[in-house]
């Protein structure tokens, strides 16, 4: 199963699920990380974490413990 | 006429803020929510006096997870609400839309502000708003905030929309499944729920809404037909009601936006090419630093520090109180009236105004670090390090502007938006030596080394290292335990702020502070100026001629055992302390005072204050350990007025200050017990064993399995029948 996390930046993975549950997962939802949108990996943190992606037209970050919970293809 | 109330609705960064000046312009009442740290603001309509707008919290959704969330819901369900002005960002139609979906379900009249329209036609997409308007179903008024085009219309709109027919306003229909379990929800629930506002309780308790079904208090035979129905549709779609609700509004959102809106996908824009720079690997912590040190330099050290020099120094040292003095006597005034105004009212007047303008000019740049995008990009560099000791990105500004002034570093806090990080950094960003204890570093620095330069870099070292130990401790306390807050964060697109908001956000800021904190430090000032100058002498209250029967004196040598174990045991010690609070650079004048000196011009120079504050400490460790007391104790009454002012919680306020001297005692016995055996070759005795069990305390804190978490406070959403 490959999480948001194994996608190389530049490249774009589609949604199949998102795992667990409560407040962080519904956060996800509603930022629009939906089954079947397709998100691109635009960059990480100087750092390494969090990570920069491209949703549904807009930017968001979001960490790298988050991205494993979201499971792509 | 009864009055119209709007409430304006809308996401983080669509430029609510903007719309909401401009429809309000200078009336506006800013405030706080109930029971949270949450602003409030509401304001009249420019012109209509009967129209008020409350401006909600920016969120992106209605789910029942933040405070931010569940007061602006609460309050658009209210029946006070006569309409809903939605503010969406043309721009990223797509989110913002998916508030709006929630919006239309609550039954209120809606009308549509589309912010941002400029910046879809730079990109070359085009949106049809006619056709938004029909698919919607309710009023769409293109608004611009730079110039504030349309926004006198769309406030029209909303208040026309009040009272009007809200049946066409499209609410979604979901898939049949979905409508078949609401159907069965209704039929079980729908007598216990309010009209007009009754489709957004059935989604909701779709969802399983812990907020709803908490105002409802079903009864455990309701709670089970609820269980089944929603399991039994979730079972039928193969996922869970929360995702199966998400899915469609974007799915609905999606069919909207191939109606209505043509994307030109190739363009690569300027705030692309911006990020690019400012969040690359090699530039952007360089880049940062940069910024920081501008901000700081501009506000801390050059415009800003002059400007309040100027109003402390010239403004009230030089004109207005040697002034007042003459005049009250020429005028022939009692002496202690004199004292009591010049010295007591005056001065304590003039604390809180000398630090206007370096907040001014702070907080003005910290606007434009907002409103241009680049603080959430501060955070997104930065997490990765402020994460480990349970701190946000966003806490490395207070920490820095902490260095120049404690005071606007907590009142810097404000863009933390987690609760939980927020008050962590208020609670530890005044360990950072302020410019107001450098004074103080300068005369223990000549006292304990003959005045070695290191001596303040070795505080501000401590000070650092007691915010990482301090933040590593609370971390695992149960009112800060938990998961660290999820970091799903909009980066904005970069643009030019207004002036006028800049303007707008500074003038709050430090008016809110001159008004709130202002009245704190003069009532504790001239409390302090009547203990350090009355006492009791020959039997009567009278002015004190020697320091050591004032009242701050007596009170000092009662409490001075405590001190004890950290060394400094004498009421001069302890007095200068209190008198600290103040102001810190406060200890070094009284200290003066008590020995019978004149305070110094230059500190550093000071050879006799230096031996006559050597003969007050044992020791060369306990001179140290009283520095160190002093830089890490509850700051100055300033600091401590603007971290009630952020906390808004008497309750926090305490918790910091006893924490903050807590951890100032406990680290000072450690300091002077261990400096007592190891530095002036003393024999070990009970108090060496006890400094050695609080360091292994101290470990166990750091080390030990977090607390449980206490729960998430916030009030469930009521359910009002009408």
């Amino acid at each position: 199963m490959k999480s948001l996390k194994d996608i190389p930046v530049g490249e774009t993975g589609v949604v199949v699920k998102i795992l667990g549950e409560g407040a962080l997962r519904r956060r996800l939802l509603d930022m629009g990380i939906t089954k079947g949108v397709s998100i691109l990996v635009r960059k990480l943190a100087p750092l390494g974490d969090p990570m920069q992606i491209h949703v549904r037209g807009y930017e968001l970050s979001l960490r790298q413990a988050e991205a494993e919970r979201i499971v792509v293809e | 006429m009864k009055e119209t109330i709007i409430a304006l609705v809308g996401n983080q960064n669509c430029g609510k803020t903007t719309l909401f000046n401009d429809l309000t312009g200078a009336n506006q009442y800013v405030g706080n929510w109930p029971g949270v740290t949450v602003e409030k603001k509401e304001g009249h309509l420019k012109g209509s006096d009967n129209v008020k707008i409350a401006d909600l919290p920016g969120i992106y959704s209605l789910s029942p997870y933040s405070p931010e969330e569940i007061i602006s819901r609460n309050y658009a369900l209210g029946e006070d609400v006569d309409s809903i002005l939605n503010l969406v960002d043309a721009s990223n139609i797509e989110r913002n839309l998916y508030l709006t979906t929630q919006v239309m379900e609550m039954g209120k009249p809606v009308a549509i502000a589309l912010n941002m329209m400029d910046i879809v036609k730079s990109r070359g997409d085009k949106i049809d708003v006619k056709r938004l308007s029909q698919l919607l179903g309710c009023e769409i008024i293109e608004t611009c905030g730079i110039d504030g085009k349309g926004v006198k219309e769309a406030a029209q709109a909303a208040v026309k929309a009040v009272g009007g027919d809200v049946s066409k306003q499209a609410v979604i229909k979901f898939a049949a499944p979905v409508e078949k379990a609401i159907q069965g929800i209704d039929e079980l629930l729908g007598a216990k729920l309010p009209k007009q506002t009754k489709r957004w309780y059935l989604v909701k308790l779709f969802e399983r809404d812990k907020k709803v079904l908490e105002g409802l208090a079903l009864s455990s035979e309701e709670n089970k037909k609820l269980n089944a129905i929603v399991n039994a549709c979730e079972d039928k779609l193969g996922d869970d009601a929360e995702s199966i609700i998400s899915n469609e509004r974007y799915n609905f959102i999606e069919a909207i936006i191939k109606d209505a809106v043509v994307k030109n996908d190739s363009v690569n824009t300027i705030s692309d090419k911006i990020d690019k720079l400012v969040t690359s690997r090699i530039f952007a912590l360089p880049i940062f630093l940069g910024v920081m040190f501008l901000v700081y330099y501009i506000a801390m050290d050059s415009i800003g520090a002059d400007m309040t020099d100027w109003v402390n120094d010239v403004l009230f040292g030089e004109i207005i109180q040697p002034g007042v003095q003459e005049w009250m006597e020429g005028a022939g005034c009692e002496e202690w009236l004199t004292s009591l105004v010049v010295d007591g009212i005056i001065a304590g007047v003039g604390a809180p105004l000398g630090f206007a303008p370096q907040m001014a000019v702070l907080f003005f740049m910290l606007s434009f670090l907002e409103d241009c995008g680049y603080m959430s990009r501060i955070a997104f560099i930065m997490d990765k390090i402020f994460r480990f000791f349970g701190l946000s990105g966003k806490s490395f500004i207070p920490l820095i502007v902490s260095s120049g002034c404690g005071v606007p570093g907590i009142m810097a806090t404000r863009t933390i938006e987690n609760e939980r990080d927020r008050r962590m950094t208020i609670m530890t960003t005044t360990f950072i030596p302020c410019g107001a204890k450098l004074p103080v570093i300068a005369l223990f620095s000549g006292v304990i080394m003959g005045g070695e330069g290191w001596m303040a870099t070795a505080m501000y070292f401590i000070g650092i290292a007691s915010v990482i130990l301090a933040c590593l401790i609370l971390k695992k306390c149960a009112m800060f335990a938990g998961d660290p807050a999820p970091f799903v964060m909009e980066l904005p697109p970069y643009h030019m702020p207004t002036l006028k908001n800049l303007f707008m956000h500074t003038w709050e800021r430090v008016s809110d502070f001159l008004k709130k904190a202002g009245t704190i430090i003069f009532v504790c000032c001239a409390a302090m100026w009547f203990l350090s100058s009355f006492g009791f002498e020959e039997g009567a209250l009278a002015m004190v001629e020697d320091n050591a029967n004032s009242f701050i004196g007596v009170i000092g040598g009662a409490i001075a055992p405590i001190f004890a174990p950290l060394g400094f045991d004498t009421w001069q010690a302890v007095a200068a302390s209190i008198t600290g609070f103040v102001a810190k650079e406060g200890i070094v004048s009284t200290i003066a005072i008590v020995s019978g000196l004149e305070e110094p011009e230059e500190v550093e120079e000071a050879k006799e204050l230096f031996d006559a504050t050597r003969a007050l400490f044992p020791s060369v460790s306990a001179a140290f350990s009283f520095l160190v007391f002093n830089l890490m104790d509850s700051p100055c009454f300033a600091a401590i007025a603007a971290i009630n002012r952020e906390m808004n919680s008497k309750k926090w306020t305490f918790r910091a200050i006893a924490f903050q001297n807590i951890y100032a005692y406990l680290l000072c016995t450690v300091i002077y017990q261990f400096g007592r055996v190891f530095v002036e070759g003393e024999a070990f005795n009970a108090m060496t064993g006890v400094a050695a069990v609080i360091v292994v305390f101290a470990i166990y804190l750091v080390l030990r399995p977090a607390s449980e978490p206490m729960e998430l406070k916030a009030k469930s959403t009521a359910v009002v029948k009408n």
